[in-house]
Parts: C-alpha cells; sequence; structure tokens
C-alpha cells in the first residue's frame, strides 16, 4: 500500500524535473547499457565459440604426448633446454604406435567409439587446364571421415575396404566441383582429378562429392577458400612417407560415455602401460568437454573483468544520484517540514526518498538494458556471431540498479527524515 | 467553564534555544496555560513575543527545556518522537500563515496526505477528503495545484487538509495574515464554524487584537510571559 504511494510520489517529483531527472539518470543508463552490452556480447562469443568447438566433436578426447616434469630441482637452464629442445629430440620409441591403440580399443571397446586419424599431405591444387581450385589434402580413416559428419551430395563415402587396400580414391567438396565440373556433381563421381601437391601432380578418382559447410568461420574471400580433399588414411601415409607412430591422436567416446572421465582413465591407462618406463614423456589426455570448459571460463573471466571495469561508471553514476537527491532535499525542506507536521514519521519520510532513489536508479537500468542490449545486437552482428542476450547480466542490472539506489538514497533520506519539523517549516 | 473538561495543560514551559552556548537564548519563561476541550482561544502577541515558539509546543513540533505539558491527560515528554508525529497526525490540524501546501499535487492530494500516513484506505481517504472540501467551499477546485488556486483557496484547502482525520484540536498560526481581510473574513467564520458545528478545539495565534476579539478567550502574550487574559463572554 504505502510502497506504491511512494513509487508514484516518486514519479510524480521526476515529472516535476524532467531534465534534472534525466540527466542523473544518463550516469546509470551508460552504466548499465555497457555492463548489459559487455556481457552479452560475451556470452553471443561463448555461446557460437562453444558450438563450434562441440560441432567438432563433443565426444572428442585428444591424446598427446607431454614431457614428464624433470624430477631434479629445475634451474631457470635446465628448464629452458626442456622446453626449448624437448620436442626434437622425441625419438620413435615415444610415439603412440598402431598397437597400442589397437589395444587400447580392445581394452575400451564399450566405451571408445573410434581413434580418430587423419594425416596433412599439404596443400594444394585440383587442376583441368586453366581451371583449378584450392584443396587441403588430408587423409582421413572411417572414424575420422565419420567425426566430420560430412554430407554426401553424390557418389559414395571411402569405405573399410577403400582404407585397407589404400585405393586412390578422394572426396572432394561441392566447391572444387563447382570450378571444374560446372557444378555437375553427378558427372564428377567416379571422374579422374589430377592434384598439384608438393611440386608433383597425383591422380585421383573421385569417390564422391560433399557438400561444403558454409557456416564454417572465415575471414577468406571466395576464390582462396581451400576445402578439404580427402584420402584414404593409409594411401595418403604413402604419400607423406611418414614415420609409423604419431604424437597426437583423437578418440571419439560412444554416446553416453563421460568424456571427461574417460579421459582420465585412457590417460592413466596409456602411462601405466607404455609409458610408466620411458623418462621422457608420458601421455596426456584432454577431452573436447575440458577444452570447452576451460575456453568458456576464460571468456567468462574475461567479460566479468571487462564489465567490472564498466561498474565503475556505474559507482560513478550513483554518485550522481545521491548528489542530487541531496539538491532535491534541500530545496523540499519546507515540503519535509509540512509532512513532519501533519504526522510522517520519520521512517515513512526515509523511504519516501529512497523510493525516489530507486525509481530513478531503475529507470536508468531499464532504459540501460534496452540500449545495452541493442548495442549488444548490433556488435554481435557486425562480428558475424549469433546474438545471445545475458539473461544473468539483465537480473543482475536490475538487482543493482535497486541497489544503488538504496545505497545512494540512503544517507540522503536520512537526513530528511532526521530533519527538525520547525527548522524544514521555517526554510525559505 | 471551569468544569470543562481540560484538553492542553502547559505548566512553567521554558523554552531555550542554543544550550550551553555563549549566546544560549531562553524565549519562554515558564507559561502556564490551560485549554478546554470546545474553546476558541487566541495567542496575541508581537512578533519575537514567542507565541510561534509556544504553538509548536503545542502542536507537539517542539518539547519544551522545562516544564511539563499532558495533552488530554498524556504526558507529552514521555513520548518518543514517533509517537509525537502520530499525535500530529490524528489529535492536531495545522493551518498555516504560508499554508504549506505540496505544490506538486493537487488540493485533493494535499487533503489526502494526512489520512495516508494515518493508514486510511485509498478510496476511503478520496471519499474524505472530497467531504473536507466541500466543507470549506471547495469542492469545484479538486484537480487544482495549488499554484492554479487563489491565497483565499489554498487557506481553504490547507483548513481541509487541517480536518483530515478528524482532530480534535486545530492550530492555527496567523491563518489570515497572507489574505486581504475580506478573504481573511471568509477564513474566519470558517474557523467559527468548526469550532460552533464540530465542536473543534481552535488555537488561533495572531498579532491581530481585532481577530482575537472573536474568540472566546483571548490571551496576550508578552516577551515569553503571559501577561494578560480576558474571558470575552
Amino acid at each position: 500500500m504505502l510502497f506504491l504511494e511512494n513509487v508514484l510520489l516518486a514519479l510524480g517529483s521526476l515529472r516535476a524535473n524532467k531534465m534534472r531527472a534525466l540527466l542523473t539518470i544518463l550516469g546509470i543508463i551508460i552504466g548499465i547499457a555497457s555492463v548489459i552490452a559487455i556481457m552479452s556480447v560475451g556470452n553471443s562469443i561463448r555461446t557460437s565459440v562453444t558450438s563450434s568447438m562441440e560441432s567438432m566433436g563433443a565426444n572428442h578426447i585428444t591424446l598427446g604426448l607431454r614431457q614428464k616434469e624433470p624430477e631434479e630441482e629445475v634451474t631457470e637452464e635446465g628448464y629452458r633446454f626442456e622446453g626449448g629442445m624437448g620436442q626434437v629430440s622425441m625419438s620413435e620409441e615415444d610415439y603412440l604406435t598402431e598397437e597400442m591403440l589397437e589395444e587400447a580399443e580392445k581394452e575400451f571397446a564399450d566405451q571408445l567409439e573410434g581413434v580418430l586419424l587423419s594425416e596433412n599431405v599439404g596443400e594444394g591444387k585440383v587442376k583441368d587446364g586453366k581451371l583449378s581450385s584450392n584443396v587441403s589434402v588430408t587423409g582421413a580413416n572411417t572414424p575420422y571421415l565419420k567425426s566430420q559428419d560430412l554430407k554426401l551430395l553424390s557418389g559414395r563415402l571411402l569405405t573399410d575396404r577403400d582404407q585397407r587396400e589404400k585405393k586412390n580414391l578422394a572426396l572432394i567438396s561441392d566447391r572444387v566441383v563447382r570450378k571444374l565440373f560446372g557444378g555437375d556433381t553427378g558427372k564428377a563421381a567416379g571422374s579422374q582429378i589430377e592434384v598439384y601437391l608438393n611440386g608433383r601432380y597425383y591422380n585421383y578418382t573421385v569417390a564422391g562429392v560433399y557438400e561444403y559447410d558454409k557456416s564454417a568461420f572465415t575471414a577468406l574471400p571466395e576464390e582462396y577458400i581451400s576445402t578439404e580433399l580427402y584420402l584414404p588414411f593409409e594411401t595418403a601415409r604413402e604419400q607423406t612417407h611418414a614415420a609409423p607412430g604419431y604424437s597426437q591422436i583423437t578418440l571419439a567416446a560412444r554416446s553416453g560415455v563421460d568424456s571427461r572421465e574417460f579421459s582420465r582413465k585412457l590417460e592413466n591407462w596409456f602411462n601405466q602401460k607404455y609409458f610408466r618406463h620411458n623418462e621422457r614423456y608420458e601421455v596426456s589426455a584432454a577431452s573436447m568437454a575440458d577444452m570447452v570448459k576451460s575456453m568458456t571460463g576464460m571468456l567468462t573471466t574475461i567479460s566479468a573483468a571487462i564489465s567490472a571495469i564498466a561498474g565503475i561508471s556505474l559507482l560513478v553514476g550513483g554518485i550522481g544520484v545521491m548528489n542530487i537527491m541531496l539538491v532535491s532535499i534541500t530545496e523540499r525542506t519546507r515540503e519535509i517540514g509540512t509532512r513532519k507536521a501533519l504526522g510522517a514519521p520519520g521512517g515513512s519520510i526515509r523511504l519516501q526518498f529512497i523510493m525516489e532513489a530507486v525509481v530513478i536508479c531503475l529507470l536508468g537500468g531499464l532504459i540501460g538494458i534496452v540500449l545495452g542490449l541493442l548495442l549488444a545486437a548490433a556488435v554481435t552482428k557486425a562480428m558475424g556471431y549469433a546474438a545471445s542476450p545475458s539473461v544473468e547480466g539483465i537480473l543482475f542490472s536490475v538487482a543493482f540498479s535497486v541497489f544503488i539506489g538504496v545505497f545512494f538514497g540512503y544517507y540522503p533520506a536520512s537526513r530528511a527524515a532526521k530533519m527538525n519539523p520547525i527548522d524544514a517549516l521555517r526554510y525559505e | 467553564m471551569e468544569n470543562r473538561e481540560k484538553t492542553i495543560e502547559l505548566t512553567g514551559i521554558v523554552k531555550r534555544f542554543y544550550i550551553g552556548k555563549p549566546h544560549e537564548l531562553e524565549i519562554l519563561h515558564g507559561i502556564d496555560l490551560t485549554v478546554y476541550r470546545g474553546e476558541f482561544v487566541s495567542i496575541v502577541g508581537a512578533s519575537g513575543s514567542g507565541k510561534s515558539t509556544l504553538m509548536n509546543i503545542i502542536g507537539v513540533l517542539d518539547r519544551p527545556t522545562k516544564g511539563d505539558y499532558r495533552l488530554d491527560g498524556l504526558d507529552i515528554s514521555a513520548l518518543k518522537d514517533q509517537e509525537l508525529s502520530r499525535i500530529r497526525n490524528r489529535k492536531i490540524g495545522f493551518v498555516f500563515q504560508t499554508y504549506n501546501l505540496i505544490s506538486r499535487t493537487t488540493a485533493l492530494k494535499n487533503v489526502e496526505l494526512p489520512m495516508m500516513y494515518a493508514g486510511v484506505g485509498r478510496k476511503e481517504r478520496t471519499r474524505r477528503a472530497m467531504q473536507y472540501l466541500e466543507m470549506v467551499g471547495m469542492e469545484e477546485r479538486l484537480y487544482h495545484k495549488p499554484d492554479e488556486l487563489s491565497g483565499g483557496q489554498k487557506q481553504r484547502v490547507s483548513i481541509a487538509r487541517a480536518m483530515a482525520n478528524d482532530p480534535s484540536i486545530i492550530l492555527a498560526d496567523e491563518p489570515t495574515g497572507a489574505l486581504d481581510s475580506r478573504t481573511g473574513r471568509k477564513i474566519m467564520d470558517i474557523f467559527h464554524r468548526l469550532n460552533r458545528e464540530e465542536g473543534k478545539t481552535i488555537v488561533l495565534i495572531t498579532h491581530s487584537n481585532e481577530l482575537a476579539e472573536e474568540t472566546d478567550r483571548i490571551i496576550t502574550i508578552r516577551d515569553g510571559e503571559i501577561t494578560g487574559e480576558r474571558r470575552r463572554i
């Protein structure tokens, strides 16, 4: 009851002094708008980074080799040696081998979907006379191709048999087809193509055409875009004369498996079984979930830090509110005296002025939220992310506006409440 | 007269300002005054005589430095500030020389104000405020703001406001001081009517002997002391 009265009173006194109210509110508007904008932009970036990382494979676990911590105390020199030279001194017995992976597949058959193997052959061009299209040639095994989630437009994917028999087959994108076959995907499948790669020409038969994912982030102009050309994994290994063994591989966990827990299990298993006696290297496993988590954690921290800086302008805005409340109370001394003479208790005068400050701040907060969201929408659009307003940011802003109102309104309101009614009535 | 019920009882009231400071000032030097229920009393004095200070004490806006004040038998000095607010709200209606209306709101809202502090519901207080405004002949100016009203009209609104919460005492401090004599006359008529018809105890503070002559009892105050008391009947 009295609450509503006070809100109406506060709105009335704001209406009586529109210009002043607007100027006072401005500080709060700017503060809240910047906090909201920063948090919402941060939220958008976080959401798109997370979803793009997850689209690479939410169930993926990366196994890599990590140098063991030397047991003796690390001197500055020693540390530099380990860090700088370590990679070079990696030798054949340190690598992860086919046998290890096969063992792991047996051991964790119920949790492991597959081992994703890929071999980067290099950047090249598919050529046909004067026509050419940039490709990056990658050897890929079946689980890897599966994880890429390719949408086949014509022909077929690479089969296990293609993989085993190391066939000279290739999967190309519809972009290549557009350049070399005039967009006729049907004609492309089964045709021979010539690929210029690392100073040599290679011939492949097109097994199938997949659709290039346009949503993948790129800043390159159309003609420079390079699309993946997939070969059977072993075919590619032969081409690069790669040494047996891998320094890094990706595993896919079966759906329903907690990949973070599984990655820890894998790490232990590999280290216990194969790397216990290796003095220099051990296996380290990180799940995509871990990476997403640390990435979002980082982004959250950054946006919170920037918001805190923007929060300083809120503090300044709050001081402005306090200042204007003090002015307003001095101006309305007679009114306060009259109210007291008519029987208003101190608490009710205090509440009236606190509510006035809260209404000012809340009004500023609401305008700030709207402006902040518009700003965030504009920025995220310019950056090419989907707008994703921060709900916590909005709730926080509303709560914080109220808090600023109470905090900075309390002192002026208390001064009003403590005014002596006679002095207040006599005030000219 | 003497067997009527006492409402205001002042005994040995002293009021000092700037206590303990070099320029300590004693405004009231021991006032004894009793006002009976339903009386129309005037307190007359020149400016600086202490009559406003006395009115502030009677209106429990201020506390005496020394002395005893009983309002309807209640010892005022024993009450907390919040209880004094309540007494001002329920028992006393103030009418000021300068009206002291809240300028941002309408006549109606001004009259509603004391009832708001008394916790009267919204509809009920609007109904009652309209009634009081009608009583002072302001029923056609309900939604005017104070700066759209003449001095006499403002004073009527402030009398209506003083009547809100139906107090037993009305304290009027120079209510006609800022008005021309014809308008002042009408205001005085309203006070007489409230005294006669509503049975309100009215304490009128004035420097005008002419106005004082209209009241039941005239108390003269000079340099902080009561120097004369005259019953008109």
